[in-house]
């Protein structure tokens, strides 16, 4: 009998992530399907009281570890919780979405389970009573279909795919403590700090809408064009591999196959002319925009809508019309 | 200090992918293979712990097809002691399965630090440090931008969301690199020369059994034909109409 699906809520600040909701809500459709039910695992320090909040998205049992061990991430720590977790639920999957703590965590927890990872998985189907999973490779360039050899499955989902169901708050589910396990001392990696980089205020593989800027911006000194629309559309400035090598912009802000990959929204590209290596990055994004004055540029091909024009010129006005349009 | 780095073969970023006719796998037919970008800032800040402490071994290891081999040599060639190839002849190995090879190999030899790039951009899993380590029985950090060694522990930055995580890891550890970390050297002349009496280990990758199954690679899914909305200023008033009319995002 194929056990259940167990999906990991990461908590930032005792509130569980949008991201683990979405891959909680795919959990939920995916134990639907397989006639199966959902166990949601959160751990942290002083987490109890928000977890009974995941069976508003889909989740029959919810097993919390509430402990000031828990307080920091560790990479051992948190594996140790959750692989046992798997164990002692007979999961036949555990699901966690690909954040830089989901994919930290999965490939130790695989590890511990002597199993491989189906990382930043874009689709899921149950073929025949058995998990398929869809994900990108060569940077998007080919996808795969995989199926699992053996069970349990660990799959990490890529943010802002999947969709985060309606909460149905009239839904309840038992909580159930684990103890955890291990003492601080016991830990090999410990998160001493959290550094906020400054001025940034929201993640670009987060973000709902992000506007990036490319070589036709001519220098670092333009970038305020790209940070000013990108803060009336309320969204995140990213960057192409050019402007981050001439070291215009940091390397965190790097969209492409050797920065970030994201699926906003809303991407608009200004002044890129869309390297295959920065369309691997962002071509999963649903509404693509594109700014560039050369009518045969590559990006035009994966854009929905394009403004052949001089970005100096239309980015300003479309800045003042969106602020127009937004703030009446 | 005794450093591992494990590298892989992949193709060039700038190729364009064909499925090949098994429906399953990439089409190798006019595509250049070579280092993976991110192998290189593990091997480079390899090669600068070992000069900053005039003492120690870089040693580069890999699971791949015989050609690997001159991946491998231009790692020597920037400085590495000696080279490991596992060849392997499995048309298909998951990330359980090279880290179960690579696992079994270092298992037998004496290390402090092992290190990789932070995903190999063919499969893009970022997968086989973690699993590599929870396999050896030692701690990982994953994505590391900034890497500081002091008596048997390494402070490590770490990238996430917005900023990033400062992890103290005890050592022998498995790293993961990530750009930013350092800016990799090219080989010289003498390097490359020198490369070619360096020690260059060939054996059979350990069997593999995979856990994941490719059941079919296809293209992506085709994007619907956009649109120019219009010419320079024109296009503006267009534009923020089909953002909001059509594609109601805005």
């Amino acid at each position: 009998m194929p056990g259940p699906i167990l999906v990991f809520v990461e908590q930032r600040d005792g509130k569980p992530k949008k991201q683990s909701l979405e891959a909680l809500s795919e959990g939920r459709r995916l134990a639907t399907a397989l006639s199966v039910p959902v166990v949601a695992a959160l751990f942290g320090e002083g987490v109890k009281p928000v977890a009974g909040t995941l069976a508003h998205y889909g989740a029959d049992r919810i097993l919390v570890g509430d402990s000031p061990n828990l307080r920091h991430y560790s990479t051992d720590g948190y594996a140790k919780l959750l692989g046992d977790a798997v164990q002692a639920a007979g999961a036949q999957a555990v699901l966690l979405s690909a954040t830089a703590m989901g994919k930290d965590l999965a490939g130790y927890v695989a590890g511990g389970l002597e199993t491989s990872v189906a990382a930043d998985c874009t689709g899921t189907s149950v073929v025949d009573g058995k998990l398929q999973v869809r994900r990108p490779v060569y940077a998007g360039k080919a996808v795969v279909t995989l199926g699992f050899a053996k069970l349990p499955a660990v799959l990490t989902l890529r943010p802002n795919v999947f969709p985060l169901s309606a909460a149905d708050t009239a839904r309840t589910a038992p909580v159930e403590d684990v103890a955890c396990p291990f003492g601080l001392a016991d830990l090999k990696s410990v998160v001493k700090d959290v550094v906020t980089s400054a001025g940034k205020k929201i993640e670009l593989t987060e973000a709902n809408i992000i506007v990036s800027g490319g070589r036709g911006l001519k220098g670092p000194e333009n970038f305020p064009l790209i940070e000013e629309l990108a803060q009336v559309l309320g969204g995140a400035v990213g960057a192409s591999r050019a402007v981050v090598d001439a070291g215009w912009r940091p390397h965190e802000d790097q969209v492409g196959q050797t920065g970030k990959t994201v699926s906003p929204s809303l991407y608009v590209a200004v002044g890129i002319s869309g390297a295959i290596q920065h369309l691997a990055g962002m071509s999963s994004s649903k509404f693509i925009v594109a700014i560039n004055k050369d009518p045969d540029a590559p990006i035009f091909k994966i854009a929905d809508y394009g403004i052949v024009g001089d970005l100096f010129e239309v980015v300003p006005a479309l800045t003042a019309a969106f602020r127009k349009f937004l703030g009446g | 200090m005794k450093i591992i780095v494990c590298v892989k073969r992949v193709p060039d970023t700038t190729t364009q992918v064909k499925v090949g006719p098994d429906g399953k796998s990439l089409d190798p037919a006019g595509v250049t293979f070579g280092p993976n970008p991110y192998d290189e800032f593990a091997v480079e800040e390899a090669l600068r712990i070992k000069e900053k402490r005039a003492q120690g071994e870089v040693v580069v290891l890999s699971v791949g097809v015989a050609e690997t081999a001159q991946v491998l040599r231009t790692y020597l060639a920037m400085g590495a002691d000696r080279a490991i190839l596992l060849k392997d002849d499995q048309p298909y190995r998951d990330n359980f399965a090279v880290a179960s090879a690579l696992a079994s190999t270092i298992r037998t030899m004496p290390f402090d630090l092992l290190l990789f790039g932070k995903q190999a951009v063919d499969d893009d899993g970022s997968q086989v440090g973690s699993i590599t380590a929870r396999l050896l029985g030692i701690p990982v950090v994953n994505t590391v931008v900034k890497l500081e060694l002091g008596e048997g522990k390494a402070k490590c930055h770490r990238e996430i969301e917005g900023g990033h995580e400062e992890v103290e890891v005890t050592l022998p550890a498995a790293i993961t690199t990530q750009k930013g970390l350092n800016e990799p050297r090219f080989a010289s002349l003498t390097g490359i020369m020198a490369a070619k009496k360096k020690p260059f280990e060939e054996k059979p990758a350990p069997a593999g059994e995979s856990r994941l199954q490719v059941l079919k690679m296809e293209p992506p899914p085709k994007r619907p034909a956009g649109r120019i909305v219009g010419k320079g200023l024109d296009g503006v008033p267009e534009l923020v109409k089909a953002l909001h009319d059509e594609a109601k995002v805005v």
